[in-house]
């Protein structure tokens, strides 16, 4: 492989583990703090996606379209939470598959009767649209670079958000103990609230920003879904610096997999998962 | 309503399918301090736990500071002016001293802000040594502090104290009394166990003794040290 394509097999790599962090970081920390294993996150991103599609296809633009699709994914969020995963947390874990693997059905039978099951695309915004000229015959779409950025982005701001402030805090204290957080007089309640819609927010958002790098189809929250859950379980449940760096390290056995290795490349995350795990048994890093 | 600043009465309450609560009748007054006395398994941190509703009783009712707040949720019982040290102290391991307290300050009932991060500090002067360290570092005595500390940083009317000094050194837990009696002094009501009745003899002003999940005595620690026969009838190993 000559530079400029590892250059942007690089990039790739970690434009598509940043993306899985977005999906990841949710994940775990609904997993970590709840003890919800949300086999629906996944759908999420679906969700996202489809957002924006439907949006664009009304407003003609994808700014517009996260504008109003960023609190439509919050306010689902919190529905969900309020409605249905508030009931779960006590619950033991197979009642929560069962639910959660009812509602990737319910999603994805509504997307069907709503948007179809047809295969979109969706418009890289006017502005972006350009590549940087790397080589004679490669060059590196503008987009993708933005993806990255906000993502690095929302990476930097979580981990203000949960380790400089208080609500942060609180969200660790009650990864820990939740009575004793009650008993401090903080609303456990609110704050899962709050972490759930979240984590809902962020996978939705990746689905969004995706969609016009990555095609919006049935079912394309399945892959991500199950990409998720091995970053959170090489990361370390609940730690989102983990999911952080297991996200990279996805991005970058799937991507360099797929060109080194193709006919083995479905092999090579969960290669990297098992070797993960036999050095690690609770992920890299332990929260 | 009564002059009580806490006032359960009649407390049925189960852990599990166990009966442990046989209609206990408890009270604290304003600035008061209780020592809840009894051996183990007579349900003093069960009664604690029925207080700030991580227990729901079946039965009874709990008022704070004039207001009814049977069965509601914990965090709006104790924002009412209660501050909870757990046995075992419920520390944060993954937070670090400075975040244990940050946390949890809010002012405390009618707005009231005595206690700050500055003045837990000035009364706690070890832990300010140890801001950065993690909660999962401390000695068990630092630990303790840090819990009492967060305590304060709620700016409570009343501080429940369950087990004050179990596992301390002797030297640790003298300090701990120290603290405890600042506390009293500074108006702040509390109700205490712990295993060493003597030093909470010599500090409370009244004291409740449950057995079996029932209140078998209760009246002035003069009264109690005054008859050693209950201490050691009901408290003796």
């Amino acid at each position: 492989m000559d530079f400029v394509s590892f250059l942007i097999q690089t990039l790739n790599a970690v434009q598509y583990g940043l993306l899985l962090f977005l999906v990841a970081s949710g994940l775990t920390l609904i997993f970590g703090i709840m003890g919800v294993i949300n086999l629906a996150h996944g759908s999420f991103y679906m969700i996202g996606a489809y957002l924006a599609f439907a949006l664009v296809a009304q407003t003609g633009n994808l700014f517009t379209a996260l504008l109003l699709g960023i609190p439509l994914a919050a306010l689902l969020g919190a529905l969900l939470e309020w409605a249905l995963f508030r009931h779960l947390y006590k619950r033991n874990h197979l009642e929560q598959v069962l639910l959660t693997y009812g509602l990737i059905l319910v999603f994805e039978e509504l997307r069907s009767l709503a948007l179809g099951d047809d295969v979109h695309g969706v418009a890289v915004p006017a502005i972006f649209s350009a590549s940087i000229k790397l080589s004679d015959t490669l060059s590196y779409p503008v987009y993708r670079l933005v993806i990255s950025a906000v993502c690095v982005l929302l990476a930097i701001g979580l981990y203000i958000l949960i380790h400089r402030t208080r609500i942060g805090m609180m969200i660790r204290a009650g990864n820990h103990d939740r009575d004793m957080v009650e008993a401090l007089g903080i609303d456990i309640n609110r704050i899962y609230l709050v972490v759930f819609a979240l984590g809902v927010t962020l996978a939705a958002f990746a689905g969004m920003i995706a969609a016009p790098v990555s095609s919006v189809f049935p079912g394309m929250g399945n892959q991500v879904l199950i990409l998720s859950f091995v970053i959170v379980v090489i990361g370390g449940i609940g730690s989102v610096w983990g999911a952080l760096v297991a996200a990279l390290v996805i991005g970058f056995a799937d991507t360099f997999g797929k060109v080194l290795v193709p006919d083995y490349a479905g092999l090579a995350v969960y290669l990297v998962m098992a070797a993960v795990l036999l050095w690690r048994p609770e992920g890299i890093f332990k929260s | 309503m009564s002059d009580w600043l806490l006032e359960a009465q009649g407390l049925q309450s189960f852990y599990g399918s166990s009966h442990i609560l046989h209609g206990v009748d408890f009270r604290v007054g304003r600035g008061e301090t209780v020592a809840l006395m009894g051996r183990n398994g007579m349900g003093k941190t069960t009664l604690l736990k029925s207080v700030i509703g991580l227990v729901t009783p079946r039965g009874g009712r709990v008022a704070f500071a004039g207001g009814e707040v049977t069965g509601q949720p914990t965090h709006r019982i104790v924002r009412r002016g209660i501050a909870y040290v757990p046995e075992g102290r419920g520390i944060f391991p993954n937070l670090s001293v400075s975040e244990n307290l940050r946390m949890a300050a809010r002012p405390g009932p009618g707005g009231r802000r005595d206690w700050d991060f500055e003045r837990v500090l000035a009364t706690f002067p070890r832990l300010s040594e140890r801001l950065d360290h993690g909660g999962g570092q401390l000695s068990g005595g630092e630990q303790q502090m840090l819990t009492i500390g967060r305590a304060l940083m709620t700016n409570p009317d009343l501080l429940i104290l369950d087990e004050a000094t179990e596992g301390l050194a002797p030297i640790i837990a003298r300090e701990i009394w120290g603290i405890v009696r600042e506390i009293k002094s500074s108006g702040i009501a509390t109700v205490i166990v712990d295993k060493n009745h003597h030093a909470l003899t010599a500090l409370c002003d009244r004291a409740v003794v449950l057995v079996k999940g029932q209140v078998v005595f209760e009246g002035a620690c003069a009264a109690l040290k005054a008859q050693p026969e209950i201490i050691q009838r009901h408290l003796g190993v």
